[in-house]
């Protein structure tokens, strides 16, 4: 775990990466600190100062109907990761026992667990997420129940090609000769060696759920208004780009910003704990 | 007294090229505290009697049993408990994400050894009866030497008290210097414990240490099962002729500096 934190911090593009999620994560922690108009989160209207480039004290400019761009960020920094958490939170357990019960129980039910990934694969995240959002109500729980839908086969699929190999290995054989349960040596046995990869996934995914909830909201389907999101700030601010560039491009930048971060952290797990192994 | 018998017992595999037989028609009694060494070529089948006499998968034909008890294709617990096993490959079989104590300790949790608090007493008990420190318990195996895991894989195999080891050639994957170590040690849990030994090996020498018997397997049929000094004097199959001549002989000059080795080794 310290070796994991050196490394991390010892190299420029890693330092980089948990530099800007430490950023994303104090912003969505610490929004109604931070922000200079907490209220701007919610329904209010200041058409005084709307659509207004960047100046102080809106550093980053108003929108359309007055609202402080930064402060906006700030809180939709803080729904979009509490929608990933929340994703994640229940994606990962749900794709974890499928794979470590299909990799390691075989038989039919390796079959059947294997081929429902594969349905599930097979549709394009971003479509399977707009059907399900269209036949239910375009509501922000939905939008979690759709974006965790598409995103739990990745995990079966990771865990499940682990548990393969794993279930080769000397020590599964040892405690089946024990006389260990298929739970223990699911659970016990062989999911601390699939620890590394999910670490390493979840992170990446973090910034791909922010990315997928903003595709969504962008198309009107994710968080509604006046909840502030990243994607439907960028949906209405397209409209009058170039003019009120502002209304677009801090948005996307927040976005970049945590994706990238994470994405950086990611790919810096990824090698730390596969070299370990 | 038999401990182990099996009786007719063969295997087969289908695969999609066809059956394979495995294992041919063996019948072979293995008496209590007695070590019995398979010995074979790769293919021969040894590692196929070593799974079914572990109950990994039951034999197509014929049967196994256990001090005239046959023992049933799903084994419980009390069966699990009758033979256990210690694997060629001491990095593969101790998980490299628990520590020895985990590995250890699972063998008591499952067959409810000892009372809960009593157990970690019990551990180090074991760990001191294969030579190693208390201190282990904590360590994950990658802070071991491959002598070190092997020891704490036979400690394993011990913990729950099984009459029968399958020992599945536990020496070949290490250095020539601790693998007489480990051979003692298990030639002096043998006559401590009265435990009876199925061990697995191509290496002669090793079986020649060891063994009581020698059963000769050729492409899964037991083709030779004599006392060890007797097949060595006088090899009556052609393929055990083969297989002896096959070892390299030493000179004198060698011989005497191995005598040499085991007497200091034994000092």
């Amino acid at each position: 775990m310290k070796r994991t934190l050196f490394i991390l911090l010892s190299n420029p593009l890693s330092l980089l990466g948990v530099i800007l999620v430490a950023l994303v994560v104090l912003c969505a922690i610490f929004a109604n600190v931070i922000a200079p108009f907490p209220s701007h989160a919610g329904a209010v209207v200041d058409f005084v100062n709307f659509n207004k480039p960047p100046q102080w004290p809106s550093i980053m400019g108003t929108d359309l109907v007055g609202r402080d761009i930064f402060s906006r960020i700030l809180f939709a920094y803080r729904i979009s990761l509490v929608l990933g958490v929340v994703v994640l939170s229940i994606a990962v357990p749900v794709g974890v026992v499928i794979g470590l019960a299909a990799g390691y129980l075989g038989g039919w039910i390796e079959y059947c667990l294997m081929r429902l990934t594969d349905v599930f694969l097979s549709v394009p995240p971003l479509v399977l997420a707009m059907s399900i959002m269209g036949v239910l109500e375009p509501t922000l729980l939905n939008g979690m129940l759709a974006v965790t839908a598409m995103w739990w086969p990745w995990y079966t699929r990771v865990v499940y090609n682990i548990t393969r190999s794993e279930r080769e290995e000397g020590y599964v054989l040892a405690a089946e000769v024990i006389g260990a349960g298929p739970a223990h040596v699911m659970f016990r046995e062989i999911l601390p060696n699939c620890v590394p990869a999910i670490v390493t996934k979840m992170t990446l995914d973090l910034g791909f759920v922010i990315l997928i909830v903003s595709s969504l909201s962008f198309l009107g389907l994710g968080v509604q208004p006046p909840t502030p999101d990243l994607g439907s700030m960028v949906a209405e601010g397209a409209r009058y780009l170039p003019d009120s560039w502002w209304l677009t491009v801090f948005p996307a930048l927040a976005i970049l910003v945590a994706v990238f971060g994470f994405n950086l952290v990611g790919d810096a797990l990824r090698e730390i704990l596969g070299a370990e192994q | 007294m038999t401990l182990l018998s099996l009786r007719n017992v063969t295997k087969r595999f289908s695969t999609p090229a066809g059956d394979v037989l495995a294992v041919d028609d063996v019948s072979l009694d293995v008496a209590r505290g007695e070590c019995v060494a398979i010995v074979g070529e790769s293919g021969s089948g040894k590692s196929t009697i070593a799974n079914m006499i572990l109950g990994i998968y039951p034999p197509s034909e014929g049967e196994i049993a256990f001090d005239g008890a046959t023992l049933p294709a799903r084994r419980s617990l009390q069966h699990r408990r009758l033979v256990q096993l210690v694997q060629q490959n001491p990095l593969s079989s101790l998980n490299p994400r628990r520590s020895i104590a985990a590995s250890l300790r699972l063998a008591l949790d499952v067959h409810d050894i000892g009372a809960r608090a009593d157990r970690p007493a019990l551990m180090a008990s074991l760990l001191a009866e294969v030579g190693l420190p208390a201190s282990h318990l904590a360590r994950a195996p990658a802070g071991l030497s491959g002598g070190e895991r092997q020891r704490v894989a036979i400690a394993r195999a011990i913990a729950c008290s099984s009459p029968l080891v399958v020992l599945d050639e536990p020496t070949s994957a290490l250095d020539v210097l601790v693998q007489a170590r480990v051979l003692r040690l298990l030639n002096d849990l043998r006559a401590k414990r009265g435990l009876t030994f199925v061990f697995i090996t191509h290496d002669l020498a090793v079986v020649r240490n060891v063994a009581d018997r020698v059963a000769v397997f050729e492409k899964g049929r037991l083709v030779e099962l004599a006392a060890t000094e007797a097949l060595f004097a006088a090899p009556a199959h052609p393929y055990t002729r083969r297989l002896i001549s096959a070892v390299p002989v030493l000179t004198q000059d060698e011989s005497d500096l191995r005598d040499r080795f085991m007497e200091s080794l034994n000092a």
